[in-house]
C-alpha cells in the first residue's frame, strides 16, 4: 500500500538525474576508476587460492545428487560475494560520504527530487558497479571451465537481484551509521557472512543450530540462488531464496528513504 | 542582460510567501515561535537577526525541506506539505554552508543540478554558460570546486540556485565569511538579479547587507519577529536620525552617563564609548561640551540599521 503510493510518485527523470550525477563524477577524474578496479580482484583471488588451490586437496564435493569439483562449488559463491561487495562498496562508503560529509543529498533535496528517488538512483548506480564485477567474474568462471556459458548467462540476472538486495540494505545501514568507526563493525559482519554462508563448505556440514542461524542471514540465500542456477540445478526452492532477497530490496529502500527524510528534512 | 534570463514581470497581488502563526519546534526547543510573513513578487526581503534567532529554520520551511510544526504556510500559493515537489521546482536555494559537489567540475555542478529540475540538456548547457558568465566564473568552468576561493564558491552556489530560472531565490547568509572584495562583487550580482525582478529572500546579520539589498525586512529574535519595515522606516522608528559616538580617555563611559541625562533621546554606554541618539547630532555635541565634559573624540554619524538591531535584540552575545 505504502509502496505503491510511493512508487506512483517516483519520477524516472529525477531518478535518472541522481544516477547521472555519479556518471558525471566518473567522467571527471581517474580516482574513481581505481576504486572501481580494485573491487573486482578480491573474489577472483579467493577463487584462485581457495577454489583452485585448496580444491586440489579437497577433491570433488557432493551437492544434491551431483558430484562437483570443489572449485565449481566455490565459484558461484564468489560470484554472489562479488555481487554483494560491489553493491555494498557503493551504497555504504560512497553513500555515507555523500550523505554525511559531502552534503550531496542535502543539495539534491532542495530540488524537486525526493528521498525515495535518491535511494533508487543511488541503488541503480550501485548496480552498474556490481554488474561490472559479476559480469567479468562470470567470464572468468566460463574461461576456467567452472560454469557452462548458458548457465552463466542465466545466473547473471540472479546476481543483479543479489546486488539490489545488498545495495538496499547497505543504504539502509548507511543512514544509521554515526561515523567511520562503525564501518569496522560492518566489515566484520560482512566478513562473517563471507566465511559462513555456504561459501566454502556446504551449510549441511554445520551443527543444526548453526544451520538455522545461517539460513536467517542474507548471503546464504544469495549463494544458494546463484549456485543453483550456475550449476544448472534448478529447483522450486530457489524461488524462496529469491523472495528473501526481494524482501531485502523493498524493505531496504523504504527504510533508507525514510531515514534520509528524517535526517535531512528535519 | 541576456534574453534567456530575462523575466516577464507579472503584476500579481498574490504573495509568493504567506505565513500565519508559523511555528517550528525541534523536541522541546522552539526555533520559530509563531511568525507572520508576506512577501510580494519582485520584492527583496530580509531576515535580520542574531545567531539562533530562527532565520535558518524559517528559510528551510520556506524552501520546503522542513515541515512546519504548526501554523499556516503558503509558498507560491501552494501548500508545502502537499506540493513540496512542485514548489521546490520553482525555487532557487543558496544554503548557508556551501554544498557544491566536489566530485564534479564547476560547469558539471550546474548541469547536474539542472537535471534535478528536469531542464533539457541543451537548455541546461546554454543556461550554465550564461550563468557562469553572469557570476564571472566562465574562465573556471572546467576547474574542480575545491580550488575555488570562498567568494567564487558562493557565486557558483548562486549560479546553481538560478539554473532552474526560479520565481523565488532564497539566500541564507550569502556573504558570511567572505572578504570585502568578494562581498561587494556578490552584492553587485544580487543587485542585478533584483533589478531583473527576481524575488529575493535573504537572511543576514550584516546590517550593511540588509540596507544595501532589502526593500523590506523583519528583525527576528528568539524565534519571533520583533520589528518589520523598510530599512529607512526601521531606523526612523527604532532609532534617531543621528548618533553621536563619544570616547573619553580614562573615564568609564558608564560613570559619565548620569551627567548626560536628557541629552538626545537615548544614551547607550558601551565599554569603550558612549552613544548618544539624537535628532541633531551637532546640537547634542554642543550640549555635551556645555555640561563641561571633554570627550577625547567625537563622531557624529547617521543612524544605521545596526543601531536598530542592537537596540531590538540587545547586546548580549548569542551563540
Amino acid at each position: 500500500m505504502v509502496t505503491t503510493m510511493i512508487a506512483a510518485r517516483v519520477s524516472p527523470a529525477r531518478v535518472g538525474a541522481v544516477f547521472g550525477r555519479n556518471v558525471g563524477a566518473l567522467r571527471s577524474g581517474p580516482a574513481y576508476w581505481l576504486v572501481l578496479l580494485s573491487g573486482f580482484f578480491e573474489p577472483v583471488l579467493y577463487l584462485l587460492s581457495i577454489g583452485v588451490g585448496v580444491g586440489a586437496l579437497v577433491g570433488d564435493l557432493q551437492v544434491g545428487d551431483r558430484s562437483l569439483p570443489y572449485a565449481a562449488f566455490v565459484a558461484p559463491a564468489m560470484l554472489a560475494v562479488s555481487a554483494m561487495s560491489g553493491a555494498l562498496a557503493e551504497t555504504t562508503y560512497n553513500f555515507f560520504f555523500k550523505m554525511k560529509y559531502q552534503k550531496t543529498f542535502e543539495a539534491v533535496l532542495a530540488t524537486p527530487v525526493r528521498p525515495f528517488e535518491i535511494a533508487v538512483g543511488e541503488l541503480g548506480w550501485a548496480m552498474v558497479r556490481g554488474s561490472l564485477y559479476t559480469g567479468l567474474f562470470l567470464v572468468v568462471m566460463v574461461a576456467l571451465g567452472l560454469a557452462a556459458p548458458l548457465w552463466a548467462l542465466a545466473a547473471f540476472p540472479a546476481t543483479i537481484l543479489v546486488g539490489l538486495a545488498f545495495g538496499s540494505i547497505g543504504m539502509a545501514i548507511s543512514t544509521l551509521l554515526r561515523g567511520w568507526q562503525d564501518f569496522d563493525l560492518m566489515s566484520t559482519g560482512q566478513f562473517a557472512l563471507f566465511l559462513f554462508s555456504g561459501t566454502f563448505s556446504p551449510v549441511g556440514d554445520y551443527p543444526a543450530a548453526m544451520q538455522v542461524l545461517i539460513q536467517l542471514t542474507p548471503l546464504y540465500h544469495a549463494v544458494e540462488l546463484v549456485r543453483g542456477i550456475a550449476i544448472g540445478q534448478m529447483a522450486w526452492g530457489l524461488l524462496a531464496h529469491a523472495a528473501y532477497l526481494l524482501a531485502m530490496v523493498v524493505g531496504g529502500l523504504l527504510f533508507a528513504a525514510r531515514r534520509l527524510q528524517r535526517t535531512l528534512c528535519e | 542582460m541576456s534574453e534567456g534570463l530575462a523575466r516577464v514581470c507579472t503584476v500579481s497581488d498574490q504573495p509568493l510567501i504567506y505565513a500565519r502563526g508559523l511555528v517550528k519546534r525541534f523536541g522541546d526547543f522552539t526555533a520559530v515561535d509563531g511568525i507572520d510573513l508576506s512577501v510580494a513578487p519582485g520584492e527583496a526581503f530580509g531576515f535580520l537577526g542574531p545567531n539562533g534567532a530562527g532565520k535558518s529554520s524559517t528559510m528551510r520551511m520556506i524552501g520546503c525541506v522542513s515541515m512546519p510544526t504548526s501554523g499556516e504556510l503558503r509558498i507560491l500559493g501552494m501548500d508545502p506539505v502537499r506540493d513540496g515537489t512542485r514548489i521546490r521546482a520553482r525555487l532557487g536555494v543558496c544554503p548557508q554552508l556551501d554544498n557544491l559537489d566536489p566530485d564534479l567540475s564547476v560547469r558539471e555542478n550546474l548541469l547536474t543540478y539542472a537535471r534535478y529540475f528536469g531542464v533539457p540538456r541543451a537548455e541546461a548547457r546554454r543556461r550554465a554558460d550564461e550563468l557562469l558568465e553572469f557570476v564571472q566564473l566562465a574562465d573556471r568552468a572546467g576547474s574542480k570546486v575545491d580550488p575555488l576561493s570562498g567568494g567564487m564558491k558562493r557565486r557558483l552556489t548562486i549560479a546553481r540556485a538560478m539554473v532552474n530560472d526560479p520565481d523565488l531565490v532564497l539566500l541564507d547568509e550569502p556573504t558570511t565569511g567572505l572578504d570585502p572584495q568578494a562581498r561587494h562583487l556578490l552584492w553587485e550580482r544580487l543587485f542585478q538579479l533584483k533589478r531583473r525582478g527576481t524575488t529575493l529572500v535573504l537572511t543576514t546579520h550584516y546590517m550593511d547587507e540588509a540596507e544595501q539589498l532589502c526593500d523590506r525586512l523583519v528583525v527576528m529574535d528568539g524565534g519571533r519577529i520583533v520589528a518589520e519595515g523598510s530599512p529607512r522606516a526601521l531606523i526612523e522608528t527604532y532609532s534617531t536620525p543621528e548618533v553621536v559616538e563619544l570616547r573619553f580617555g580614562d573615564e568609564r563611559p558608564a560613570d559619565l552617563a548620569g551627567k548626560l541625562a536628557g541629552v538626545g533621546t537615548r544614551i547607550d554606554p558601551l565599554p569603550d564609548r558612549l552613544l548618544v541618539y539624537a535628532a541633531d547630532g551637532d546640537a547634542a555635541t554642543a550640549e555635551v561640551h556645555r555640561r563641561g565634559l571633554t570627550p577625547s573624540s567625537v563622531l557624529v554619524r547617521r543612524s544605521t540599521l545596526e543601531d536598530v538591531f542592537l537596540h531590538l535584540t540587545g547586546r548580549t552575545l548569542v551563540d
